[in-house]
């Protein structure tokens, strides 16, 4: 009987290992995402092609390009182990603060902001990258704290957040770094930072959006704009949100939406209006639902593990899909001001979807059950 | 935590505290389903269509100047590569010849002058531009050494006379020089995609059918009359009579320099009886008058050495609702009085009376009024007398009467196209408070149901609106009383506007359906009635027979748009 199975449970092969540790429901959760994304860029990517003079399927198939190794990347790491993980990660996030520091000398200006960087072809955006190995780093540094309070984790910890949040405001990317903060927060948070600091970290965070605010000019129109909005171009966010009452609750139907002819943005930062109106609210419940099982299934499995490491690690990597997905989806809704913010898996976007495998593939490393 | 008697273990701080994060993730994301569905179950908003939507991939190979659609994809004006005939007169070798087998393939040539320019000695001369294929085949198999053909852009305007006024033409370089084309001209050259009109054809052609009825029924010298969403500010339908033919439209005699008037946005016309509701509703909105109270109207009214009467004189007093209900000059010039010239001045401003309007056509009508403003010009303003504005004004401010007070331009291109938008945003404003505007609805309501306008009732439609009679204004001054200006203006359904109507008949002359009378309420307010009753039809408005047209009731429903 146990011939007819794909993998038997007493395969001891790596593959066969992996397998039987690694969380089935979040590989299913992902895969029905990825699946989502594939539906909605097919949706939505063609009318700007055809506005670029493109042909229609052209950002479909550069997108389907990258799964091949975007999903070889997840199993790869996935197979690691945390040790071997830290290691990769410490190292990537080295080569990238390098690159990153090199971005704003070289790097491609577009909309004032310098945040790509063109290697052999290819444009990279160094932050995303970035941004998970620096999860990983901290995390380690927190939980050598914790292992021997004589290592100044904490404070290298700080140093390096302090560092990354510096280029990333120089670039500037005040997204992502309000992504860094905020997800850096609740890993500090998580180790058992106490409760007075927790308090004065959190005003400060508060005091630096207020600074945010009064010293970037561009920060400063956008919120002005999201708390009146009589009071200059919210185009984008209106259309947006009449795609969502055009939608209603079953949508227009797959290829009848409207709003993907409007909005220039609508196969990346303002995808979750495509869907709500060609699919209805439906599928974006579904979606929304879709990130909340795997930050929550992703905790779960956390929870249990005595590593405080992995936990921290995973955590960190779990909050930042959730945290990016979030601003990205109440954005559309007229929640929050608009961020330039991915949605996760969905949104089309090569540096994303490549840098989003990476945190993947470690959050799933994380979470496989291990005995040893 | 410190304080607590067992001290916790590490780990266990952190699974606390992750659990509290997890909590923490529920509730954002929780937040972001509510708003989804509040967005979109609670908000939904009636779906305002257009069918059609221009893409690239459909329209035709770009040469020069863009498409011009109606709101329904249909094509109104197109530009088409036509050939044009010209000849190297130093080539011709018989110029005898050539003119005479030219005459005979295209009878339309006139010998004289094809002689006199084949046998100039220039290099180039222009025989006939944009002709056929046929003819240019016809014209080829002379086989005349000497002419040759150029292909050149021509525009064409597929449905000929029924937007004359609206589209406007293009000169023989295509260059835009009336209409839409002047005013989008730049834009036009410019554009990839056709520019999607607001204009629907089927109404278009209604209500220029209704209009050509009633120029017939009496006899009037011309008519114009539009269609307009006073929510959106979109203009449906948009005629002028008489009118011509785009595609031919050059003609310096009178006749055609006449048809080629727009009276809709460069005529300006004393409106009369159509000025009381904007004054009645400056009474209301400044809260100088409330709906009960009463005037004199037993006496015509002297100021200084004029005298103002009524039309139908009712010879008692009469409250607001009545004044406006059987249209007294006594009572709403009293009305106008009491508020104060100054009031009514700014009010009529407001609500963009007293400045040229910047619109999608290239015609514009300046409005025209008294310099001074002292209380007899305050009295005559206040029913539309010494005070001349274009129809296209008119039926913008009583857009925003009936709309809940908000002023919104009438455009002439889509909502959602960039060149709409900026005029939206610049123009927009409140005029007056929603709860005036809704007692001006009731008011118009009444005007149908129990005034002047009765004529215009069509079973089933809940209707408002009123009515204007002007004595056009004699070229030796002073004013023609038998030559009218008869006007009417409704809003359906009146509960909750979504078109406005306008027509105006110009110059009609009593029938003796009419029993002689040419005025607004017998001449123009039938034509209005007859507009809506065919307007339901193409637009599929039911009739709604449970209404009982004594006690107007105001609901809101959602409808769908167009």
């Amino acid at each position: 009987m146990q011939n007819n199975k794909f993998v038997t449970r007493n395969d001891q092969s790596v593959l066969g290992r992996w397998w039987w540790t690694v969380d089935h429901w979040t590989l299913m959760a992902l895969a029905s995402i990825v699946s989502i994304g594939i539906l909605l860029i097919m949706a939505a990517s063609p009318p700007i092609a055809e506005r670029l003079g493109l042909v229609p399927f052209y950002f479909v198939k550069k997108q389907a390009f990258l799964f091949l190794p975007g999903f070889l990347m997840i199993l790869l790491l996935s197979l690691l182990k945390p040790l071997q993980i830290r290691r990769l990660a410490t190292l990537s996030f080295l080569a990238f603060l390098v690159l990153m520091v090199a971005t704003l000398f070289f790097g491609v200006e577009i909309k004032g902001a310098r945040r790509w960087l063109s290697i052999g072809g290819f444009s990279l955006q160094v932050s995303e990258f970035l941004k998970p190995a620096f999860f990983v780093v901290t995390a380690w540094m927190f939980a050598e704290q914790k292992k021997n309070p004589y290592f100044p984790g904490n404070a290298i910890s700080i140093a390096l957040f302090l560092i990354v949040i510096t280029l990333l405001m120089a670039q500037p990317d005040l997204g992502m770094t309000m992504v860094v903060t905020a997800v850096w927060g609740t890993q500090f948070f998580i180790s058992g930072l106490p409760l007075i600091w927790v308090w004065i970290l959190g005003s400060m965070g508060i005091l630096g959006l207020i600074s945010a605010y009064l010293f970037f000019p561009h920060v400063q129109s956008r919120i002005d704009r999201f708390l009146e909005p009589g009071s200059g171009d919210t185009y984008q966010i209106e259309k947006s949100l009449e795609a969502f009452q055009q939608g209603g609750f079953f949508g227009r139907g797959p290829g009848e939406g409207r709003v993907k002819e409007i909005l220039p943005d609508a196969y990346a930062d303002f995808i979750f209006p495509v869907a709500g109106e060609e699919f209805g609210i439906i599928l974006c419940l579904l979606i929304v639902g879709l990130y909340i099982f795997i930050l929550l299934r992703g905790f779960n499995r956390l929870i249990v593990k005595d590593d405080t490491f992995s936990i921290l690690a995973g955590v960190g990597l779990l909050m930042q899909l959730g945290i990016q997905a979030f601003i990205n989806m109440a954005s559309s809704l007229h929640l929050i001001p608009t961020k330039g913010m991915t949605l996760p898996f969905i949104s089309y976007g090569g540096s994303s979807f490549l840098a989003l495998c990476f945190s993947v593939g470690m959050i799933l490393s994380f979470t496989r059950r291990r005995h040893d | 935590m410190v304080s607590a008697k067992k001290r916790k273990k590490p780990i266990d701080i952190m699974r606390d505290r992750l659990l509290f994060v997890a909590l923490f993730c529920c509730f954002f994301y929780g937040i972001v389903a509510w708003r989804l569905i509040d967005v979109a179950v609670f908000n939904t908003k009636p779906r305002v269509e257009y069918a059609y939507r221009p893409t690239k991939s459909v329209s035709s190979v770009k040469f020069g100047r863009m498409d011009v659609v109606d709101r329904h994809g249909v094509l109104l004006a197109t530009t088409l590569q036509t050939p044009s005939l010209y000849a190297n007169p130093r080539q011709i070798l018989d110029v005898e010849e050539a003119v005479t087998k030219l005459k005979k393939a295209e009878p339309s040539f006139d010998k004289k002058e094809l002689r006199k320019k084949l046998s100039s000695d220039r290099s180039f001369v222009w025989l006939y531009r944009n002709i056929t294929p046929s003819q240019q085949y016809k014209i080829n198999r002379l086989g005349i050494v000497g002419l040759h053909f150029q292909n050149e852009e021509h525009r064409f305007y597929p449905k000929e006379s029924l937007l004359s006024h609206l589209l406007g033409f293009t000169n023989i370089d295509n260059k835009g020089i009336a209409g839409i084309e002047q005013f989008y001209d730049e834009e036009l050259r410019r554009r990839d995609l056709p520019l999607v009109l607001t204009i629907d054809t089927r109404l278009q052609h209604m209500l220029r059918q209704e209009l050509l009825k009633a120029v017939n029924e009496f006899t009037a010298i011309g008519a114009s009359g539009m269609i307009v969403n006073p929510k959106t500010g979109e203009v449906l339908a948009m005629v002028s009579l008489p009118d011509f033919n785009p595609n031919n439209p050059t003609g310096s005699d009178q006749e055609s320099i006449f048809a080629r008037f727009n009276r809709n946005t460069l005529g300006i016309y004393e409106m009369g009886s159509t000025f009381k509701m904007f004054t009645i509703a400056a009474a209301l909105d400044r809260k100088t008058v409330t709906l009960e109270k009463q005037y004199d109207t037993t006496q015509p009214l002297r100021i200084g050495k004029y005298l103002i009467r009524d039309f139908k004189p009712k010879n008692k007093w009469l409250n607001v609702k009545e004044i406006l209900k059987f249209s007294s000059n006594i009572g709403v010039a009293r009305i106008a009085l009491e508020m104060g010239g100054g009031n009514l001045k700014v009010f009529l401003k407001d609500l963009g009376l007293l400045d040229a309007p910047l619109m999608g056509v290239g015609e514009v009508g300046l409005p025209t009024f008294p310099k001074r403003w002292g209380d007899i010009q305050t009295a005559t303003i206040s029913y539309g007398h010494g005070i001349a504005v274009s129809p296209y004004q008119l039926i913008r401010a009583v857009s925003a009467i009936v709309n809940g007070g908000v002023l919104k331009p009438l455009i002439f291109v889509r909502p959602d196209d960039p060149l709409a938008r900026q005029i939206i945003a610049d123009q927009e404003k409140r005029v007056m408070s929603e709860k005036t505007s809704e007692r001006m609805r009731k008011l118009l309501a009444d005007v149908v149901e129990n005034g002047t306008g009765g004529k215009v009732k069509v079973p089933g439609f809940r209707i408002g609106g009123k009515t204007g009679t002007a004595e056009k204004v004699k070229a030796s001054g002073g004013y023609a009383k038998k030559a009218l200006l008869s006007s009417f203006v409704a809003a359906f359904p009146i509960d909750d506007p979504q078109y406005v109507i306008f027509v105006m008949v110009d110059e009609p002359k009593g029938t003796k359906d009419t029993f002689g009378y040419a005025t607004g309420g017998w001449v123009a307010a039938p034509v209005v009635g007859n507009v809506i009753k065919k307007m339901s039809s193409v637009l599929g408005i039911a009739p709604d027979h449970t209404f009982s047209p004594k006690q107007i009731q105001y609901r809101r429903k959602n409808r769908s748009g167009i």
